[in-house]
């Protein structure tokens, strides 16, 4: 195939971007649309003190749950840990600090990031001290409202069904869940892509994330975790 | 409790009451997620996840799962006919834009003015809210479906909630494996009652002042 835009490359290539330290956000919704082979490949590199942005920490071993029960986030910015009890037990021992954020909300924030927003304005969780705690409030209308930061990270990690060379992506079913939000919010965009084919092989009309927000394709080999469902 | 109902079904099938065609239909875990095997073919739903799914269906059979069809819950699930799929902000959107017309849920405590606490279990680690602040707050109609006391007797519906709160004055109804409750400006209206249980029963298992209907239902299920 060709590779017009220089954007498909190998997982070998893309690991190079990722340090110790560093901001990653990640697709996926309890595993599900999460990128295998970049979560594998990240988890061997070996970089650790990460802050990860995502809706849940996964399962122990699916998802991004694999680098989170292996100790390599300090931080995690999420909605929900409850599906990874080795998450609880890490920020529980001081290992691992958490802030929580309203699914919907989070989802926004991350999307604010992707679309140059500095923040939104939530009435969500207002008198919950949780979420409101330490946050800026505005009126507007007579109203109260949270200033909710918009979210973005160094590098975006998400999982496509089919891609095209210039990476524009369409994802598989209920896979595409957060996917679209994280990969318009990294300043780089990492999209693992089941199958990728020429420009033209897609139907414009179908595409979900434009390749503009797309900087690197690799190819996946699917899922290589099994679900607590099997 | 004849025709063998068992009193988690006979719950959802109060639930199921509520649903009327044409509506948009969140369901929690647990006992909501009966409430599906309780409405007529007729009645056309979408129900909703938060993941980014409208119209799903019932579970798959065994063997034919698709691991990229997933409920909220991570659990397999299936498309009905007129279904479709969206990305998690616009899932929530449309909970936020009042698009959601009920939304099932189970609780640990309710309070008399519709204060809900479900997400922080005593003794346990914090999970994190997740999209229960949101359903919450913002889906037309809440409705609590649990049991009356919890495993140690002890009653759910209480003047006070003494758990976190997920959202305040939320709740619409409260179906119980005792009654029925509407949650009204005045406080809480008991208008059913389950067999075998009397209004006695339900004021000593209940830890605040409620108002009885003129005309309580016998629920004849």
């Amino acid at each position: 195939m060709d590779n017009p835009f220089g954007k498909i490359t190998t997982l070998e290539r893309v690991l190079e971007l990722f340090h110790n330290r560093m901001t990653i956000m990640f697709g996926g919704f309890g595993g599900v649309g999460s990128p295998p082979a970049l979560i594998d490949g990240i988890l061997e590199k070996g970089v650790c003190e990460l802050t990860l942005i995502g809706n849940d920490t996964g399962f122990p071993d699916i998802g991004i749950g694999k680098l989170v029960s292996r100790e390599r986030a300090v931080k995690v910015i999420a909605s929900h840990i409850g599906s990874n009890p080795i998450a609880g037990q890490l920020i529980h021992d001081g290992k691992l600090e958490v802030e929580f954020s309203p699914q919907g909300i989070l989802a926004e924030r991350i999307r604010a990031g992707g679309v140059g927003l500095a923040a939104i304005l939530s009435d969500i969780g207002m008198d919950n001290e949780l979420v409101s705690k330490e946050k800026p409030r505005v009126q507007l209308g007579g109203k109260d409202y949270l200033i909710e930061t918009a979210l973005t990270a160094e590098v975006s990690i998400v999982f496509a069904k089919k891609a095209d060379e210039y990476g524009n992506l369409i994802y598989d079913k209920s896979a595409r869940n957060t996917n679209p939000l994280v990969a318009m919010a990294g300043e780089i965009t990492i999209a693992e892509v089941e199958e990728i084919g020429p420009l033209g092989s897609l139907n414009p009309e179908e595409i979900i994330t434009p390749g503009v927000f797309v900087d690197y394709l690799i190819p996946s080999k699917g899922v290589n975790w099994k679900w607590a469902w099997e | 409790m004849g025709m063998g109902v068992d009193i988690r079904n006979q719950m959802a099938k109060r639930a199921a009451e509520e649903i009327q065609s044409g509506m948009v239909v969140n369901l929690g875990i647990g006992i909501p997620s009966l409430v599906p095997n309780h409405l007529s073919t007729e009645t056309m739903v979408m129900f909703h996840a938060e993941n980014g799914i409208t119209g799903m269906g019932p579970s798959p059979a065994n063997g034919e799962e698709d691991e990229n069809l997933c409920n909220a819950g991570g659990f397999p699930v299936t498309l009905n006919s007129g279904g479709s799929y969206c990305d998690s902000a616009i899932a929530f959107g449309m909970i936020r834009k009042g698009r959601v017309d009920i939304t099932i849920l189970g609780s640990l405590q309710v309070s008399q003015n519709g204060d809900l606490a479900n997400w922080i279990v005593p003794g346990k680690k914090v999970p994190g809210m997740g999209g229960a602040m949101e359903l919450a707050q913002k889906a037309k109609k809440v409705i609590v479906v649990m049991n009356h006391c919890d495993k140690h007797g002890n009653p759910k519906i209480v003047a006070s909630c003494s758990l976190p709160l997920t959202s305040s004055e939320c709740v619409d109804l409260i179906i119980t494996d005792l009654a029925v409750f509407k949650v009204t400006a005045e406080g809480l209206l008991l208008t059913e009652l389950f067999a075998p249980y009397n209004l006695e029963d339900v004021i000593n298992k209940t830890e605040c002042e409620f108002k009885i209907s003129e005309n309580v239902r016998n629920i004849p299920y």
